[in-house]
């Protein structure tokens, strides 16, 4: 029970940070389909940061390093996504989705040929880091309490306030809903979509750093991040593009995605002989459904996916 | 002359040089990063693909084997073309090409049914899938993209569940359907003799081109593609010029997931390969089709001619030194150049203006 309590929490916390990122971009004005290559990016990040770290520094600085590192290149991903969408008006959806590719590809690439460089009867894509994770988690009674569980709750405050309360923020959402109003009152559209997805971007990057310690100490990049971005999108509209919202609905999708990993702790689910194969896929169903459920009464910003075109009405 | 220079289908054709061109050149820059010896050899070998072998037989056996690769892609692309021409981005062809290869090598190993039987289970599959996706988009309003991956995460669970009934024991592959029921196995017609006895070499080839043809008729000269495509134009308008924009949706996701599943029995039925029934994800043929149908300029045929590049340079990163570098370095390519397709309006945008100042 503690087991799937701590997987639920630290799963939910991804979520929480992946899909405020989308909650952040989409209303300034930009899907951000690319927030799975974001994560693998920024996950890219923080695994080289542990692995050129030396394991005898301290907790803190391992931390701090590790993070700056993830959401640096969870942002330098992202710019890709915002110079083609923003200044060139691309296909939101394709360069998302080549975003995306990018990400898995060239994690390979670069992992593939540091590995090789150093060994070269290694071809893995893998990176271990099991002595650097040691920093973000304490043992509390057999419960793992990680850092950034804490961390998780003040970002998501932060960006509750940064989008409600402040004048950036209601500017920025104003982008995603009529772009042209907004710049008829002085407000620099692009300035606030480049905002909007260089902040989805660290969050995301940050996002995929959690997800790759959560649980595990090494990550092969060959798999990218099991569409977990996605799942952070759906997570976003179920949330409503709230962030309140978006935190309870990161919590009922964590527990159905811990439920695949620590179902073998229960005897009773155990007992049902059901096929790892259901539990594999439960979180994604279970979105699957939620979204047909929720998608009708959609409170989508009003200009997201479309280019901003000073001209038009 | 100038007519030609100014004609769309052109400036599309130089777009998808200057994103094939530049996709290379950034993939060769990767390549001297990593090392800087050996970094020309690896992009040429990347480039040349089958004619690394100096014989004539052994070349034509490869330009063969990069055949039997480019027959899934065609229909993947297709797949996408088909959906995007309706304004849906048809992300969910890795999971309906997913579910094409659980039907036919079910329908194969467990139900002893003959090649067009499997065939058929695996274009009714996919479609299903694009059904439901379909549904989901015109009755539900979700995405189809998110809908999408869900459903491709969904199927790649199922089929790996489904088909470790026809595994081998001792390893997680399925058994070879050229072991187990030739039936299955697509004919030949003799084209293998053509390529240099590649055996694997089958009418999946022929058929892709057909599929492509038709998918063009389709689109050009029939009624329902007319209506697919002003649905996509202007989903408001096709409305209110009772076109039944619901159905529109729902049709062409159908068809596009019927043509991604026959585009995984095309491949798999030939024997190639084998499906592991441990796979973590779905097969990347779906999504190299996004690449190949946006680099084809969303045309039929163009997408006939980037299907052979895509494939052609994916099947070449196989013979790159890989002491040193690995093969996914083609992957890496291709996803730039899909990346670079963005920016496709802007270089039109930028060619005209160009025609416009010669005038």
């Amino acid at each position: 029970m503690i087991l799937l309590i701590q997987y639920t929490l630290i799963f939910a916390s991804v979520l929480i940070l992946v899909a405020l990122g989308g909650c952040v971009s989409e209303h300034s004005g930009i899907i951000n389909l690319g927030l799975e290559g974001e994560m693998v990016f920024g996950a890219l990040g923080g695994a080289l940061a542990m692995k050129y770290l030396s394991p005898d520094s301290s907790a803190i600085v391992i931390i701090v390093v590790s993070v700056a590192c993830a959401v640096i290149a969870g942002m330098l991903s992202s710019a890709l996504l915002a110079v083609a969408c923003i200044n060139f008006k691309a296909d939101q959806t394709i360069v998302g989705t080549a975003l995306n590719m990018l990400a898995v590809a060239a994690a390979t690439v670069i992992v593939k040929a540091i590995n090789t460089a150093e060994n070269p009867d290694n071809v893995s894509s893998e990176i271990s880091y099991v002595q650097e994770k040691k920093a973000f988690i304490e043992n509390i009674n057999g419960f793992e309490f990680s850092w950034f569980m804490p961390v998780t709750v003040v970002m998501l405050i932060m960006i509750a306030v940064l989008l409600y309360k402040t004048r950036t923020g209601l500017r920025l959402m104003a982008c995603g809903e009529f772009p042209q109003a907004a710049a008829s009152v002085g407000i620099n559209v692009f300035k606030m979509r480049w905002l909007g997805v260089l902040l989805s971007g660290a969050l995301g990057g940050f996002g995929g750093l959690v997800y790759i310690t959560a649980g595990v100490s090494q990550w092969k990049f060959e798999n990218g991040v099991a569409g977990f971005g996605f799942l952070a999108i759906a997570v976003m509209i179920f949330g409503q593009w709230k962030p309140k919202h978006i935190a309870w609905a990161a919590v009922i999708f964590g527990m159905f995605r811990a439920l695949s990993n620590v179902y073998t702790g229960f005897n009773f689910l155990v007992a049902l002989h059901i096929p790892s194969a259901i539990y594999n896929m439960l979180p994604y169903v279970v979105s699957l459904l939620v979204l047909a459920l929720t998608s009708k009464r959609s409170r989508a910003p009003k200009a997201e996916g479309i280019p901003y075109d000073k001209g038009m009405r | 002359m100038k007519k030609v220079l100014k004609s769309d289908g052109f400036q599309s054709l130089i777009a998808s040089l200057i994103c094939v061109i530049l996709g290379l050149f950034i993939g060769y820059i990767v390549l001297l990063i990593i090392n800087p010896e050996g970094a020309f050899e690896a992009i040429l070998a990347i480039i040349k693909n089958f004619l690394f072998y100096p014989s004539g037989p052994a070349r034509m056996k490869y330009f063969g084997a990069t055949l039997v690769k480019t027959a899934p892609l065609v229909m993947c692309s297709l797949s996408i073309l088909f959906a995007y021409k309706v304004g849906l981005f048809n992300i969910g062809v890795a999971g309906q090409y997913c579910a094409g290869i659980g039907a036919s090598i079910y329908c194969a190993l467990a139900l002893n049914l003959p090649w067009y039987f499997c065939l058929l289970a695996a274009v009714v599959a996919g479609g299903i899938l694009g059904t439901a996706s379909g549904m989901l988009k015109a009755y539900c309003n979700v995405n189809e993209v998110i809908s999408g991956i869900m459903l491709n995460w969904i199927c790649l669970y199922t089929v790996n569940g489904v088909l470790k009934n026809v595994k081998e024991p001792s390893s997680p592959y399925t058994y070879n359907i050229a072991n187990k029921n030739t039936k299955a196995l697509l004919p030949n017609l003799g084209l293998d003799k053509l390529f240099g006895n590649n055996k694997y070499v089958t009418i999946a080839i022929p058929l892709a081109i057909v599929v492509a043809i038709v998918v063009m008729i389709i689109l050009d000269k029939t009624k329902i593609g007319y209506e697919l495509k002003a649905t996509g134009l202007n989903k408001n308008a096709a409305k209110y010029a009772g076109i039944k924009e619901k159905k529109n949706i729902i049709i062409s996701l159908a068809i596009s997931g019927g043509v991604a599943g026959a585009g995984a029995a095309f491949y798999y039925l030939t024997g190639v390969e084998q499906w592991m029934c441990t796979s973590s994800a779905v097969p990347n043929m779906g999504f190299n089709g996004i690449a190949s149908a946006f680099l084809g300029a969303l045309n039929p045929i163009g997408t006939l001619i980037s299907s052979f590049f895509i494939q052609h340079i994916t099947n070449g990163g196989g013979y790159v030194d890989k002491t040193v570098y690995c093969s996914q370095i083609s992957d890496l390519i291709s996803s730039i150049i899909i990346y670079l397709c963005g920016f496709v309006l802007f270089f039109k945008t930028i060619m005209k203006k160009a025609g416009g100042a010669k005038k």
